[in-house]
């Protein structure tokens, strides 16, 4: 067994009995990144040097029997992440040469508990897309490839593509990601691996870079449910720097992840039975109800009737937040600058240069929402949505505990595909954005393969910090899946 | 009376923007001191940096209710900041977090009193909390702008008030009321040359009985003096366009204080579209109906109140006005009066103690004698010690720093005499020295009396108590 075959929550054990070192768990990993990621394009910056000083400042720990849960435990982190003296990019043109002087809320726990970190994952320009296309360092390739077809590229979603590619590939023990519409959950599902965007609140968005921040939630993705525990335990908890984080006692996730659904009531919504869906997701769709009825819990139909409205809410909030979110990149106090011979210039010449089409998009989609006459059309309209949204989902938790939904409508496509029609990306996310706008906590576990061969998610959406349910079923889909298979990259 | 020019009124309402006092900046908690070099003064989230979030400063929400309740305003228990978005180079964020919709206080209002007496409401309109943006500075280099951060981020409260002036006096009223207020509160430190409190000055005219016209809007005026001055020209360019058939145009102005005009800033067409929407990184403000209580309870007494009751200890009513112009002259007061004639007091630091801080450029502040001190020198007059005349003697040894009254008086011998021996002797002497006199006065010419007075007190060096004085010498004159 190579030491990148472990999971992290068998590598804990192999670390703590000395079996292997960090140093050495650290080396296999940097040297698969040298292997790989000159093809998969996963990581902007590797940090190889610094990592092996922490690995052997964590193998001390170990020795002297006071490591953390993460000691030793190497991690990609989401380039979305400020890490201080590494450079933060968005996978944006505009940070140019941009190094923080601070750390994320969430890094530093991750490091306050030993993580070694590889590097900054590759992601679409500021978490803008579902493909990992729109990074201005090139798309991640999925390692994941069609049975038929295996010459043609396909993407790893987005916009958490690194993050998913590189756990899929092992490059990563685990990583860092961030969900603003399913771009944890949709580059888990297309990349065989599994991810929890957890209750908006749970984690401190301080020190990640802002998409849209009433939807923006930070989460793990990994190799197995239990990874996505052991991650979201390290980086969860009240922060005083981010308001909109929840003082409330962080439980044992991994506890929940063996609990069983015996007695649980699983929610089916109707209005997920998209027209047009392919046979293979409603397949496994009803594959996933039949193994959670096989392990004790009891299946419910239910209703969420605003599903509908969604993603046109969605594409108005986020983009909305966006535009004055990203007003800060001007070129004025740091990242790139291009000259003008007035402060406008300077603004339009450094924003034009910095900000690739899709962010353009979005900044344009947004500002007009926000404009004055359009307002109440569009963002006071697409509030009043949301607000009908969550309202649906609070009725749904009057008939059941959990719900269960296909992660995405298909698997990885071509990395050439849809690339020019930006609606028909939008819909990647049709299963996903409702979590994001009712704020609750979802997850993708790998169920199953298309008849190409390539990895299907299933997604498990919870009550407001309810986690530990989450975890729970989504641990009974793993063991009933028995998901196995690997892409055709991997270290 | 009304105010007019020719057969206009005047309708002006003020913006004040008030610096908040308070240690911290309204998210960050960077400093907030004057003066420190530029941008000294800045955290990561004032800057604007990437991943930064805003998380409020509880003292400046205390403050700003603080202030809301001084200005017996309405406490929204609900309130929410919003982004005003808009392209600056002192604006880091490219927002500026400001309670648009939904302020922290609601209506209110605040009493003025003109020079004739006359008093008058000025309804407030809202106060919400806000934060500073950064300072560009245009001047310093040929090619350049520079930015100071310092107040990027500073705690500003907008003081809204009703359009409810008439004249250029209300207005310098109002900004002069509300500066004491904010003062007495400790809420803002009210130094409108530093920046502290700024006006934006609305003015617009009418005939009487119309409804309002198109107003202008003069930004940034920095003193009562300018308010006054501004909203006159203002008032009197409007009229001249409106006599001479045009219209007003509604734009933004500037007031240029070394020329006395105002000039066109931007038009309502220039005017931006900041996009307000809620900021989606902060939850509404929500405060706790006891905590608004508790703040209420420990209110300072305010200058409306604290000059009824000086009024009531007998004071007159200008004297009250006077001594509670600010708290600190105020609280000296009362220490000063504290369990003494409050009359003899008033009247001691409005005539010598208020003429020395004039003679000696010093304010009520970094007193050059305090209270205390002065309290000592009134004991020294209740209790015959001193006579007033000698009283004043030992001030100005008190202002040259010599201590405390008592001592003074017993180090250099200005104790007042009033062993009635040493008086019998000075009178006898006086009437010695003056037979002649003593036989006028004596044969009825009373007026007289006055003379000897004097005679005795120059013999007795001043020393000698008048009361006293003038008893003997009534006795020992008849014979």
């Amino acid at each position: 067994m190579r030491p990148t075959d472990l999971s992290l929550a068998q590598a804990r054990l192999a670390l703590d009995a000395r079996q292997i070192s960090a140093r050495e768990l650290t080396q296999a990993y940097l040297d698969a990144i040298a292997a790989l990621n000159p093809r998969l394009n996963a990581y902007i910056t590797v940090t190889a040097e610094a990592a092996l000083t922490a690995a052997d400042a964590a193998d001390q720990k170990l020795a002297a029997g006071h490591g953390g849960p993460l000691e030793g435990i190497p991690l990609g982190i989401k380039d979305l992440f400020c890490t201080a003296g590494t450079r933060t990019t968005a996978a944006s043109r505009i940070l140019g040469d941009f190094t923080p002087p601070y750390e994320s809320t969430i890094t530093r726990q991750l490091l306050r508990d030993g993580a070694v970190f590889l590097g900054k994952l590759n992601l679409d320009e500021f978490a803008m897309g579902s493909s990992n296309a729109t990074s201005a360092f090139g798309p991640v390739e999925n390692p994941w490839s069609r049975r038929n077809d295996p010459d043609t590229r396909l993407v790893p979603g987005g916009s958490s593509g690194g993050s998913a590619a590189a756990v899929a590939a092992r490059i990563a023990l685990g990583a860092t990601a961030t969900d603003t519409g399913g771009s944890i959950r949709q580059p888990a599902a297309f990349c065989g691996v599994a991810g929890i965007k957890p209750t908006y609140g749970r984690c401190s968005r301080f020190g990640v870079v802002a998409f849209a921040s009433s939807l923006d939630q930070a989460g793990p993705i990994a190799r197995d449910v239990m990874d996505c525990a052991v991650l979201l335990r390290s980086m969860s908890g009240f922060d005083p720097q981010d308001s909109t984080s929840v003082e409330m006692v962080v439980p044992d996730f991994a506890a929940a992840v063996g609990r069983g659904v015996r007695g649980m009531r699983i929610g089916i919504p109707r209005e997920y039975r998209m027209a047009g869906m392919p046979a293979e997701i409603e397949a496994l769709w009803q594959q996933g109800i039949a193994w959670l009825r096989d392990a004790g819990a009891s299946i419910v139909d239910v209703s969420l009737p605003h599903t509908k409205y969604a993603l046109p809410t969605y594409y108005i909030v986020a983009p909305a937040e966006a535009s004055s979110n990203l007003a800060r990149y001007d070129g004025v106090r740091f990242g790139a600058r291009v000259a003008g011979s007035d402060l406008t210039e300077l603004y339009e010449k450094t924003r034009a240069a910095g900000f690739g089409a899709e962010v353009k998009r979005r900044i344009m989609i947004g500002t007009y929402v926000l404009s004055a006459g359009y307002y109440d059309a569009y963002y006071l309209k697409a509030q009043q949505v949301r607000a009908l949204i969550k309202r649906d989902f609070d009725l749904a938790w009057q008939q059941c505990d959990a719900l269960l939904t296909p992660a995405t409508p298909s698997a990885a496509f071509g990395l050439d595909e849809k690339q020019d029609d930006p609606v028909a990306m939008y819909l990647n996310d049709i299963f996903t954005v409702t979590a994001n706008l009712a704020g609750l906590p979802g997850m993708a576990v790998p169920a199953g393969l298309d008849g190409q061969g390539l990895p299907l998610g299933l997604q498990i959406i919870g009550r407001p910090f309810d986690e530990e349910g989450v975890f729970a079923v989504a641990g009974a889909v793993e063991r009933a899946a028995g998901f196995s298979a690997r892409p055709g990259v991997i270290a | 009376m009304t105010y007019m020019i020719g057969d206009w009124e005047l309708v002006i309402g003020l913006e004040v923007h008030a610096q908040v006092t308070s240690q911290a900046k309204l998210f960050s908690g960077a400093a907030t001191a004057f003066g420190a070099s530029p941008n000294s003064q800045v955290s990561f989230i004032d800057a604007g940096f990437p991943g930064m979030l805003p998380s409020i400063n509880a003292e400046c929400v205390a403050q700003a209710v603080r202030t809301g309740l001084g200005l017996n305003a309405q406490i929204n228990l609900w309130s929410r900041f919003d982004r005003k978005n808009y392209f600056y180079a002192d604006l880091p964020q490219g927002y500026q977090i400001s309670q648009f919709a939904h302020p922290i206080v609601g209506t209110g209002e605040i009493e003025i009193t003109l020079d004739d007496g006359t008093k008058k409401i000025i309804g407030i309109t809202r106060l919400h909390l806000e934060q500073d943006a950064g300072k560009s500075q245009h001047d310093q280099h040929p090619s350049k702008s520079f930015i100071d951060l310092n107040r990027s981020g500073v705690a500003l409260m907008e003081i809204v008030s009703e359009p409810d002036m008439r004249s250029p006096e209300e207005a310098g009223a109002y900004v002069a009321k509300l500066r004491q207020i904010l003062r007495y509160l400790g809420t803002c430190d009210g130094n409108m040359d530093e920046g502290s409190m700024r006006a934006d000055v609305n003015v617009s005219v009418r005939k009487p009985g119309e409804g309002f016209r198109t107003r202008c809007e003069i930004k940034n005026v920095n003193s009562v003096k300018f308010v006054m001055q501004a909203v006159e020209v203002e008032a009197r360019r409007q009229i001249e366009v409106w006599e001479s058939g045009e219209e007003v145009h509604q734009e933004t102005r500037l007031f240029d204080t070394a020329r006395g005009v105002t000039r066109s800033m931007r038009s309502k067409e220039d005017a931006h579209d900041y996009r307000y929407f809620p900021d989606p990184d902060l939850p509404p403000l929500v405060l706790d109906a006891g905590w608004v209580e508790q703040l209420k309870a420990s209110l300072p007494e305010l200058p409306d109140a604290r000059r009824a009751r000086y009024v009531a200890m007998g004071l007159t009513p200008y004297d009250a006005h006077v001594l509670t112009l600010d708290r600190e002259t105020a609280v000296f007061f009362e220490t000063m009066a504290r369990g003494r004639d409050a009359k003899l007091a008033a009247n001691w630091l409005t005539g010598d103690y208020f003429a020395a801080l004039n003679r000696l450029k010093r304010d009520i502040a970094d007193p050059p004698v305090s209270a205390e001190h002065m309290g000592e020198l009134l004991d020294l007059i209740a209790d015959k010690t001193l006579s007033g005349t000698i009283a004043k003697q030992v001030f100005e040894h008190m202002l040259a720093g010599e201590g405390a009254p008592g001592a003074i008086v017993e180090t250099r011998g200005l104790k007042q005499v009033t062993d009635t021996g040493a008086i019998e002797a000075a009178i006898r002497a006086v009437m010695e020295a003056n037979a002649d006199k003593l036989a006028e006065y004596r044969s009825g010419k009373e007026k007289l009396f006055g003379f000897f007075v004097g005679q005795v007190m120059k013999a007795m060096a001043g020393k000698g108590n008048p009361a006293a004085v003038n008893e003997l010498l009534k006795t020992m004159l008849a014979g």
